[in-house]
């Protein structure tokens, strides 16, 4: 009994949230991983495209609320999801078209283009904050918990509860569907194919007829996709605040960079991985270890190797320690 | 038009803004603007050492202003009491053990073969070091932070003079530097940038979390000032008399007399600065950066060194972003970590490099002084576009009251479609490198 309250305690308090956070993350690293293997620079302006889109979002979400349209038990965010991501795909491609292109043209340097994307994320970021303001917004509605958890207790008979919420359950399934889709799209479809080729090798693929505009056209639609999906999941599980969005910038990069650059089964394993470091290490175990160890031996202290503050230092660890020992990453990423 | 003539030309607009501010607005703030405007153009020019002497892309600049700032609480607060016996040296050999934990394991690694033993080895020497270190540090920090901690609940710092706490800044941010540049300088550009980015937040993580340090997000005021005190110039009968005789009142007087000292005493610093910059940029010394700059691989063909002198810049650009930082916390009289944010300390002054002119001393000067008061006055100025826009539309409409609420936020937009611009139509910035 008491092990399997340890497990429930195990579950709710540190692998379901790492699952739903991974699972972000995995979203938004993807996003970054494609545009490093395709126009290859470390995108600085990612967190806060997401943010952008997880606006549009909260906006359309107001929208359809006050219109009285809902999803029933489903956050109406959902429904919102498709119109922001129409959105914000336009705000890339307009992007791209103002910016990027240029320095494409011309070559340019990709830490140039780094310092480019340092510019769109100050533009960005301003523009977020001046259409919906710095503060908290919450837009999750509909039934808050799958399992709450005094439901868990009653069906179980188990000391410790386990609630799952809604949002985290939404998050693992459309971060399923999404990367599913994007699997079937990069190794299925011409134009995925084209993507992968141009990635490999651009000088190639340059040779074997493929339009570079063209992928870099769909590659920013696809990160686009990406980008809000993982803003909108994050919000809906956390809430809205366009400062956090930037800071995720960080463990996204870790998660992208862990997993090998230019990987996309990479950005997810090292999603996962960060996730799962994060939540782990600034966990405080007390309550599990205290099911598992004899009374005598029950820890005094909370037993949290970390405070929750140092979670930017997990992941930035983690990312030294993997470029020291190994700089391509877990899944055999590029070098540029 | 002689270069010479276009550079005096583009300090004498900035500084006629600046002027204009103060016959306008009020020169309160125009000698506010001024005295951030120098210190961040010694920012500037700790960033312009990394990035346009070296092209290394350090992204972590708030990390070390934030340092520079913590030196001057452990420099010049006055010691709390009892806190070095109630569990100070405690801390002390916690920080020594944990060190000696990572020296150790490394010189493990070295010794062993490598393999499962010495995997193993490893990960209980980490282990075991980080519980030892916890151990002995948490009691410690406890018995600290139980003194007083209303108002202090800190180690506090050596008592000496505040001015001193100026190179400190600069040391302790080159100490910090030395010990990330010597892990995180071997990445590639893309890799260090994320790599500083996170180490900046680290620090910031550990000022805002370790309150027996400088009090945490509590924060620690009343810090030493250099310059006399506004209330104590006001009950002074001479300088009333002198203000008296300039036709102002004694209390604007005394608040532009502080405001002046600290602008004198910045600006001292700001040309000692340049100046060791320039030297370093015509000597020898700065022709190999440049020439590992633009070619490693053929620098490193030649017999140079890359790695450490990457190192070296590194350290350098970083102390002078510490000295910049400390001034700023003498500045504000007070430390708040809480405070710190990357848009504001790192990506901004990299606006005012790139703007500027990377490479050349003179325009980061520039590009500091430009940037810091654009950053300034974009406020006022946006939310007097936004009047002039919504002056058509119904009073109490909505769109209206919204649209001037987001006025602050037009700071942002601005930077962003300047960086943009200048790259775009003059990448190499207003005074660009010869």
């Amino acid at each position: 009994m008491d092990f399997l309250n340890a497990l429930v305690a195990l579950s709710n308090f540190v692998i379901i949230p790492a699952i739903a956070y991974g699972s972000q993350l995995a979203l938004g690293a993807l996003g970054v991983t494609l545009i490093y293997g395709i126009l290859r620079f470390s995108n600085f302006a990612h967190g806060d495209t997401m943010a952008f889109g997880a606006m549009l979002a909260v906006l359309i979400t107001w929208w359809f609320q006050s219109m009285g349209v809902s999803f029933g038990v489903l956050p109406t965010a959902l429904l919102a999801l498709p119109f922001a991501i129409l959105g914000t795909m336009a705000l890339v491609l307009i992007t791209d078209r103002m910016v990027y292109r240029f320095y494409r043209e011309q070559k340019a340097k990709p830490v140039i283009l780094v310092i480019v994307s340092m510019g769109v994320m100050f533009i960005m970021n301003g523009l977020v904050r001046f259409i919906i303001g710095p503060n908290d917004q919450k837009f999750a509605d509909g039934e808050r918990f799958i399992i709450s958890v005094r439901e868990f207790k009653a069906m179980t008979g188990l000391k410790e509860g386990l609630a799952i919420k809604t949002t985290q359950g939404i998050t693992v399934v459309v971060a399923i569907i999404a990367v599913a889709l994007l699997f079937w799209f990069l190794n299925r479809t011409r134009t995925g194919k084209s993507m992968r080729a141009y990635s490999d090798n651009e000088d190639l693929a340059l040779l074997s007829g493929i339009n570079p505009e063209r992928v870099v056209m769909y590659t920013w639609l696809i990160v686009a996709a990406l980008a809000t999906t993982a803003g909108v999941l994050y919000g809906l599980d956390k809430s809205f605040k366009p400062f956090v969005y930037f800071q995720l910038l960080l463990p996204i990069f870790a998660s992208a960079i862990v997993g090998g650059l230019g990987s996309p089964l990479g950005a997810i394993a090292g999603g996962f991985v960060i996730a799962f470091s994060e939540v782990t290490i600034t966990y405080a175990w007390k309550k599990v270890l205290k099911y598992l160890m004899p009374e005598s031996l029950e820890p005094s202290s909370l037993v949290q190797l970390l405070s929750t503050d140092y979670k930017f230092a997990v992941s930035f660890v983690i990312l030294i320690v993997v470029l020291l020992f190994k700089p391509t990453g877990l899944f055999k990423g590029k070098s540029v | 038009m002689s270069e010479q003539m276009k550079n005096t030309a583009l300090f004498v607009l900035v500084f006629a803004m600046i002027a204009l501010t103060g016959i306008m607005q009020s020169w309160n703030v125009a000698l506010l603007i001024l005295n951030m405007g120098l210190i961040s153009a010694i920012m500037a020019l700790g960033v312009n050492l990394q990035w346009g002497f070296a092209g290394l892309f350090n992204v972590g600049v708030m990390g070390f202003v934030a340092l520079g700032g913590l030196a001057v609480v452990l420099t010049s607060a006055a010691p709390v009491e009892g806190a070095w016996s109630a569990g100070g040296w405690r801390i002390v050999i916690a920080l020594l053990a944990g060190a000696g934990t990572i020296v150790g394991t490394v010189m493990v690694r070295q010794r062993m073969a490598a393999g499962r033993a010495r995997n193993i080895a490893t990960i209980v020497l980490l282990l075991g070091g980080f519980f030892l270190y916890r151990g002995i540090f948490d009691p410690g920090v406890e018995a600290v932070e139980a003194i007083n901690p209303a108002l202090q609940g800190n180690l506090g710092g050596l008592n000496l003079p505040v001015l001193m706490a100026w190179p400190m800044g600069g040391l302790l941010a080159a100490g910090v530097a030395w010990l990330i540049g010597k892990t995180a300088l071997g990445l590639r550009s893309d890799y260090l940038a994320i790599a500083t980015l996170g180490i900046a937040e680290i620090i910031i993580a550990v000022m805002k979390n370790e309150d027996w340090l400088a009090r945490g997000v509590k924060n620690v005021v009343g810090l030493d000032r250099p310059v006399p005190y506004e209330i104590d110039l006001q009950n002074t009968s001479s300088f009333v008399n002198r203000a008296e005789g300039l036709g102002l009142d004694p209390a604007t007087a005394s608040s532009l007399f502080v405001k002046l000292n600290y602008s004198i005493l910045f600006a001292i610093v700001l040309v000692l600065i340049f100046v060791a910059a320039q030297l370093a940029l015509k000597s020898p010394w700065g022709r190999m950066m440049r020439a590992i700059r633009d070619n490693e691989v053929a620098a490193e063909a030649m017999g140079k060194d890359v790695t450490n002198r990457h190192l070296q810049i590194f350290v350098l650009g970083s102390a002078v972003c510490g000295v910049a930082g400390a001034m700023m916390t003498t500045l504000d009289g007070q430390l708040t970590p809480g405070t710190y944010n990357p848009l504001r300390y790192t990506f901004l002054i990299w606006v005012m490099v790139i703007v500027g002119g990377s490479g050349n001393n003179l325009g980061a000067v520039l590009g500091g002084f430009l940037i810091w008061f654009l950053w300034v006055q974009v406020e006022p100025m946006g939310l007097f576009l936004m009047e002039l826009i919504t002056s058509g539309m119904a009073e109490g409409s909505g769109l209206k009251k919204h649209l001037i609420d987001s006025a602050a936020h037009m700071r942002l937009l601005t930077m962003g479609v300047i960086l943009l611009l200048v790259l775009r139509f003059s990448p190499r910035g207003l005074i660009p490198e010869k």
